[in-house]
């Protein structure tokens, strides 16, 4: 146990230096499960708690996190025209993937973090694990090409306003990852909006623009591959004409599954090849992760049920109408498109800001799925409905608890 | 009746569509919108039907969650296990609810006798009692086993009696002054006080001054705030359970061995001091229980199966007599109702009980025959393996923690010691390394015959609450228990008494506490609730 001494050795005195000593013991307790013992109460605990939850969400989500790191470079060269074959330019898209994804992920976890630990020091408790997840989801649902700042901003704003000034982890109403995205949609819609923000690496998504590429890919990935001998970053690339970089749902919006699959085939939709934000791509790595997250009940799957009834409901009404070509579309259609699944799987099941009563998870789940769809299909404004549906839903779910827990009490009472 | 409102505003949905689908969308859409909407209505007065059947059940005093009663079958009718064969006459309930917590250490299936010197009476193990009660013997005086020990200044009347005859060698004093342990140091054979034993078809108020008098009230627990109590109090019905799902709880069949005149003796008093019934909780999963118990006559018998907390008396009461209003329900363990039932049989004070020793940590785990208060070091003598242990007096998790020189308590059936958890664990939070007992999907369950070591490590730090509908998932009853502990914690009276605080007792959320994520001490939270409750009435 001598490494264990040697860092009990270093722990830095908590009245001198607080907030250094809210960091020692976040790292300390990350490393060395406590030697607490239980005092009054039940002698024996569970070995489950906070942290293993957390860390369960942020493993759910590494396929994730995988593939969409490879698809951000991906989705570059299918613009440049260049290896359009999936695995074709391996190396080349992961560096582009990496390049793009690791400022995003260490920017998001500085952020908050640090605000994490700032107010944890000046309340004096231990830092709670809260953003293990939040910082782990930011990246997965922002587009790749977002402005560093912007994203800086918006978690701290999602942190603070969201989150510290409702007294922490566990007290907060609204979903903190979707708070900084909605952030970031209201705050800086020309910066972000349009079809434009999903390729990343480019002037602008134009015909002929020319790439962006920075240091990381000219000077250092570049001399890294030549030595490899390998294809290296082309700084002559330019966007291939005709290009136009739109999702699926913006296809969907103007002509129905028809111009769709026009440009995107079933199969890539399903296995995520296809541009967006990016952890919320490919619907086979987050049905594997939503299936991780049922199946070590983590996550509740009465939301991730409600949630799916929700939006099959919805499409049957939608498609009985049928008024529009978006109108047509059906359910297991949706699933393809967009980021339902990731919506479902990591988003509304935040036990924090989900309903808590199982009566109430059924309402919950299948409200989002009802308003979520909603907008997507009927308002041309959002492109997207599920962050808007599950924050309107957050809102609501301690009203829709109300009347379960009343109906609960009343119960109890026409008993006497 | 919210079930029916959203039936009929789907349907009402429904229809609108098919309305607006007519003009323009295919004969074929619109066909199966319209059968779709034709099965909600159908649907919708059948549910109707069911709830007013309910109703009507409701209203003639029978419980529709209990027995299905309604048009729909439940899931239950069609998964539950049938009731066992030997279960020949009373109600059947079914959890699926609740964990069982599969500890090593588990009592070898015989009984021994073990001399103790040294027992203890201790006031602390009674809530609201006094912290300076009346001691009566003097220090160094001989007493008889039913020789009166103390009693509560405020109640004077109900007496705490000696369980053994021996000589007071000492009056141990606590915080303030106030009396922890009336500590008897025993004679070799033991001697008692004999007693008028009143006909039990007497006045109820003779029954019940006479049971004051001779210790035998003092072993009556009344709901909802664990008290002894009061004289004048008649509660609703009485509940006993005759079967411990507790980990490594002892087996009552092994206890009520040899006693069975005496536990139906004890019955037949309690029958005559409710107007309601005495209700006898049974063991339903799968091994038949005592004839004691099976045979108990002039009671209400329930079978119950399913993991703990099945065996729970206070599960048992919110499945067949909930607490109402003001109403009190007593409860006593099995033991104690021997010894009621001795009184009367021989008109002595017989506490023997008989203790499970159990535990990861005991050389031998056996069941062995002493008296009430027996000392702990006397019990454990030569038995214990390591160093650093905790010795509780009752299950892991709601007995209490009592030094190596203490007693057990009260109503203590159960000894468990355990290795303290005071050491560090690389990463103990990601990879659990060694085997730990859990609710969790999220910890490899390594089959259910897996005996746990168990250690008395947090495994974590409190947090705020975060998981939702973990609690519910492990009481069986119609609570939400996290809504209860946030009333309680914002002081919210009326809503705790709305959640049902009456219906709770610490054991019952105990395994809900043990399985927190977020490491909350539940057990304190509804006592503080039970007091404030308490003070408010």
């Amino acid at each position: 146990m001598g490494l264990l001494e040697y860092i009990k050795k270093i722990e830095p005195d908590k009245k001198k230096s607080p907030l250094l000593h809210t960091a020692y013991d976040a790292f300390f307790t990350f490393a060395y499960a406590p030697n607490t013992v239980t005092k009054s109460g039940t002698h024996i605990k569970d070995g489950m708690d906070l942290k293993r939850l957390m860390v369960t969400v942020v493993i759910a989500m590494q396929v994730c996190y995988l593939f969409g790191t490879y698809n951000i470079g991906h989705q570059h060269f299918v613009a440049a025209g260049e290896y359009l074959g999936f695995i074709e330019g391996f190396h080349l898209k992961l560096a582009h993937g990496l390049i793009k994804l690791l400022p995003i992920f260490v920017v998001a976890h500085a952020v908050g973090l640090g605000i994490e630990f700032y107010f944890a020091a000046k309340k004096g408790h231990a830092v709670e694990e809260g953003f293990l997840v939040s910082g782990a989801l930011i990246p997965l649902i922002m587009p790749p090409d977002i402005p560093l700042w912007i994203l800086a901003l918006s978690i701290a704003f999602a942190v603070i306003i969201g989150k510290e000034a409702f007294g922490g982890t566990g007290m907060n109403i609204w979903n903190i990852a979707l708070l900084s995205r909605v952030f970031v949609f209201f705050a800086y819609p020309l910066t972000i909006a349009g079809d434009q923000v999903w390729i990343s690496g480019f002037e602008k998504i134009a015909d002929g623009a020319a790439v962006n590429y920075g240091w990381w890919h000219t000077g250092f990935f570049n001399s890294i591959f030549e030595a490899m001998g390998l294809t290296t970053f082309d700084t002559t690339s330019t966007v291939v004409n005709g290009y136009s970089g739109a999702t699926p749902l913006a296809l969907a919006y103007e002509g129905g599954w028809e111009k769709v699959t026009a440009t995107f085939s079933e199969n890539q939709m399903i296995w995520g090849a296809i541009p967006g934000s990016i952890g919320e791509t490919s619907k086979v790595l987050i049905a594997l992760g939503a299936l991780i997250l049922i199946f070590t009940r983590v996550a509740s799957w009465r939301i991730m049920a409600g949630m799916l009834v929700g939006l099959i409901g919805t499409s049957w009404m939608l498609n009985a109408l049928g008024s529009t070509p978006f109108m047509t579309v059906t359910w297991t259609q949706h699933l393809m498109m967009g980021s339902f699944l990731f919506a479902m799987a990591f988003m509304a099941t935040d036990p924090v800001t989900a309903s808590t009563t199982n009566t109430g998870k059924w309402i919950y789940g299948i409200l989002i799925g009802f308003i979520g769809l909603i907008i997507r299909v009927m308002n041309p404004a959002y492109p997207e409905g599920w962050m808007l549906a599950i924050l309107f839903l957050n809102t609501f779910a301690p009203t829709i608890d109300y009347f379960v827990i009343e109906s609960n009490i009343k119960k109890r009472l026409s008993r006497a | 009746m919210n079930k029916l409102i959203l039936t009929l505003s789907l349907s009402l949905a429904a229809n609108l569509v098919t309305a607006q689908s007519n003009s323009s969308a295919s004969n074929l859409l619109f066909f199966s919108v319209a059968g779709l909407c034709a099965v909600l209505v159908i649907w919708a007065m059948f549910g109707l039907a069911s709830n007013l059947m309910k109703i009507e059940a409701m209203k003639n005093g029978i419980d529709p969650e209990a027995s299905n009663i309604g048009i729909f079958p439940t899931m239950r009718d069609f998964i539950s296990p049938r009731r066992p064969r030997y279960a020949k006459d009373g109600s059947f309930h079914h959890f699926t609810k609740g964990h069982d917590i599969n500890l090593a250490g588990k009592p070898a299936h015989k009984v021994e006798s073990m001399h103790t010197t040294r027992y203890a009476i201790k006031p602390t193990d009674f809530n609201d009692m006094s912290p300076i009660p009346k001691v009566e013997p003097e220090v160094g005086a001989d007493v008889k086993a039913g020789d009166i020990l103390f009693y509560d200044k405020k109640r004077p009347e109900i007496k705490y009696c000696a369980p053994i005859s021996g000589e007071i060698v000492e009056v141990k004093r606590g915080d303030k002054r106030s009396i922890a342990e009336v500590i008897i140091l025993a004679d070799k054979s033991i001697s008692f006080k004999k007693v008028q034993v009143p006909d039990l078809n007497t006045d109820r108020s003779k029954l019940v001054e006479f049971m004051a008098e001779n210790g035998l009230w003092a072993l009556i627990n009344e709901r909802p705030f664990d008290l002894v109590p009061d004289l004048d109090s008649m509660p609703a019905s009485i509940f006993i359970s005759t079967f411990d799902t507790a980990p490594l709880a002892p087996d009552n069949n092994l206890i009520v061995e040899g006693k069975e005149a005496a536990f139906q003796k004890g019955l037949d008093v309690l029958t005559k001091l409710t107007l309601g019934k005495v209700h006898l909780g049974l063991d339903g999963r799968g091994i038949a229980p005592s004839v004691a118990f099976s045979d108990a006559q002039g009671v209400a018998k329930h079978w119950f199966a399913g993991p703990h907390p099945a065996g729970n008396v206070g599960v048992h009461i919110h499945h067949i007599a909930p607490i109402k209003g003001n109403d009190k329900v007593w409860t006593l363990p099995v033991q104690n109702v021997i010894t009621i039932g001795q009184m009367f049989l021989t008109g002595e004070y017989h506490a023997e009980r008989i203790i499970a020793l159990t535990g990861a940590e005991l050389n031998e785990p056996k069941y062995v025959k002493t008296y009430q208060g027996a000392s702990v070091a006397d019990l454990l003598k030569g038995n214990i393996i390591g160093e650093n242990n905790r010795i509780i007096s009752g299950d892991v998790l709601s007995g209490q923690q009592v030094s190596e020189d203490g007693f057990l308590c009260f109503n203590a059936d159960q000894v468990t010691v355990l290795k303290e958890g005071n050491d560090y664990e690389l990463f103990g939070w990601l990879l659990p390394l060694a085997p730990r007992p859990s609710v969790s999907g999220t910890i490899p369950s390594y089959g259910t015959d897996t005996e746990f070591e168990a250690t008395t490590n947090t495994h974590g730090e409190k947090r705020a609450f975060v998981v939702s509908g973990q609690y519910e998932n492990l009481l069986p009853m119609d609570i939400y228990p996290q809504h209860l502990m946030k009333a309680i914690i914002t002081g919210d009276i009326e809503k705790m008494e709305g959640l049902g605080i009456t219906e709770l007792t610490e054991e019952d959320v105990a395994l809900c506490e043990f399985a927190c994520t977020s490491k909350n001490p539940l057990q304190s939270i509804l006592r503080d609730g039970l007091n404030n409750l308490k003070e408010q009435l």
